[in-house]
């Protein structure tokens, strides 16, 4: 063993120690949260809520609230996103991964730069443009913002996903007699399907907790549940802000648990590739 | 390769065209148009005195922006790598399991909601201050709010480490295990094999980690706009704050390219380790 110079009780408590420090700088913050979403009244200076209750719950869920319609926007707006964003992805990766391609690295730059550069620029300037062209407030909008950011996960994830998958699978499908379209659509497509429905995941995940975008392209017409919750918490609102913020950790923390299933090491590999 | 199909060249462009026009039109051509904006003065001739306004306005905020957003990528690279340090050296299975499990509940928890969650929980009357006070740490008269340059580098903090430590743990873990084995055989301290050993190997990622880190915080609205949005504050706020008050896309386009040059000095520190890493 190593020249510490701590015996093993003591190190065993030092231990104990920091994991429980650590425990508390993740889960304090969050069971605050917690905390703020079911406190009928918190004031300065009790440490707890001084009344616990669900009214607040009922004010977010109540059918005409505008909790349950930011809710359908964003899931809506996410939805399109994904089928925006795969449905040029999916194409552009299988290209990245098995063709040849001109300017090669050329591409790659492009489909790494809204991951790699500021994005405030860019929203400033777009919603400049689609306010001119009417854009600005709109569905389509968002989702075309939502999406050029997107689509560069895809496109890395599912180029990552056709690369995998085993060449001689398709030359034997083509020795064969299937046509380039059958084999791609019966043999790489369903080989590659969970890497791309792993990027289907993160876009959407990405889209429905985007905020800076929709603060600048959406307003005044578009409130996603993230800006439902800016609006709630910057009215001092805590007990709603809470209940949204709450709304938009359950998505967050579920892939969170699942996420080693999809993040394989040659996804996580093309990371600043 | 010999898997590769005979097709054309152009059908690959092709493909990928319509990819490359989203990104294009939507992401390249708006950032392009900030260069524009921010150097065209009303007649549409060459001019800087959008720069000279927004430097006289926001010259503390950009020092401001840049010191946040320093201090918590070097926080983040340090927590990153002792927590994955721990995990890949660490001795107490136990202790390794339940680290693993603990470090990254935030990882995709979004800036919005870190913002709202910090915001409550270093406000005066917050959780942190009252456990303080509860354990003695602290008189209850001397608590304080955290909610200015400290809580945005606690969000910053909180919401990217366990994205670098995931980098760096996978990482490590697929280092060869013989080397660090041989080091702790001949008797070395497990700190000295973790940055001697260890480290040197993985540089590349965490690099990555702390850039894209580093990128990803100079761009965010939400959590300085909740936490600390009065002056002295983040670019991004006075950014917005210029067109939601005064639709001056001009200063906001000049604060915006101050801001690229900065990611871009990330970047370029990123290529000259990449580069010195290449030539060693």
């Amino acid at each position: 063993m190593n020249a510490l110079t701590l015996p093993s009780p003591l190190r065993a408590l030092l231990r104990a120690v920091l994991l429980a420090l650590f425990a508390f700088a993740i889960f304090g913050p969050l069971l605050n949260l917690f905390l703020w979403a079911f406190a009928e009244r918190w004031y300065f200076p009790s440490k707890l809520p001084l009344e616990y209750g669900l009214t607040f719950w009922y004010r977010v869920f109540q059918p005409r609230g505008n909790a349950l319609a930011s809710l359908g926007t964003s899931v809506w707006i996410a939805v399109l996103t994904v089928f925006l964003s795969l449905a040029v992805a999916v194409p552009a990766g299988y290209a990245l991964a098995r063709l040849k391609l001109p300017w090669r690295s050329a591409i790659l730059l492009v489909f790494l730069l809204p991951q790699a550069v500021p994005n405030l620029p860019v929203y400033v300037n777009i919603a400049q443009v689609f306010y001119q062209i009417g854009l600005n407030g709109t569905i389509v909008g968002v989702v075309l913002v939502h999406a050029s950011h997107g689509l560069v996960l895809a496109v890395w994830i599912a180029s990552a996903a056709f690369a995998s998958v085993d060449v001689s699978l398709e030359e034997a499908a083509r020795n064969l007699g299937a046509s380039a379209w059958t084999c791609f659509r019966t043999v790489t497509l369903p080989i590659a399907a969970p890497g791309l429905i792993a990027s289907a995941i993160f876009v959407f995940l990405e889209s429905l907790d985007e905020f800076t975008g929709t603060y600048f392209v959406g307003v005044p017409d578009v409130t996603t549940l993230p800006l439902l919750m800016f609006n709630a918490s910057m009215g001092g609102n805590y007990q709603i802000a809470s209940i949204t913020a709450l709304l938009l950790l359950i998505p967050s923390i579920g892939f969170m648990l699942v996420v080693e299933r999809f993040l394989k090491a040659d996804v996580l590999a093309m990371v600043g590739r | 390769m010999n898997g590769q199909t005979s097709a054309p060249r152009w059908h690959g462009l092709a493909l990928a065209a319509p990819a490359l026009t989203v990104v294009g039109v939507f992401f390249i051509a708006p950032l392009a148009m900030s260069a524009v904006v921010a150097f065209r003065d009303k007649a549409g001739g060459f001019t800087l005195e959008h720069f000279s306004k927004a430097f006289d306005l926001y010259t503390t905020d950009l020092l401001f922006t840049l010191a946040i957003v320093l201090l918590s990528t070097v926080l983040i690279g340090v927590l990153a790598i002792a927590i994955a340090g721990y995990l890949t050296l660490g001795e107490n299975p136990r202790a390794v399991a339940l680290l693993r499990w603990l470090y990254r509940w935030p990882l995709f928890i979004p800036f919005v909601v870190a913002g709202q969650v910090m915001r409550t929980f270093l406000a005066k009357n917050g959780m942190l201050n009252h456990v303080l006070i509860g354990t003695g740490l602290i008189e209850p008269l001397s608590a304080q709010s955290l909610l200015d340059w400290r809580g945005i580098v606690v969000a910053f903090v909180w919401k990217q480490a366990p994205f670098v430590t995931l980098l760096l743990a996978g990482a490590m873990a697929s280092l060869e295990s013989q080397h660090i084995e041989a080091a702790r055989n001949l008797g070395a301290r497990r700190v000295r094999v973790l940055l001697d050993i260890v480290l040197p190997q993985v540089r590349g990622t965490l690099l990555v980690g702390l850039v894209l880190s580093f990128v990803t915080m100079l761009s965010v609205l939400s959590v300085p706009l909740m936490i600390n949005p009065n002056s002295p504050t983040m670019v991004t706020v006075d950014v917005a704050y210029r067109i939601n008050t005064f639709a001056d896309y001009a200063v906001a386009n000049a604060l915006c390219l101050l801001s690229l040059l900065l990611a871009a000095g990330g970047a370029w520190f990123y290529l000259r380790h990449a580069a010195s890493k290449a030539v060693t």
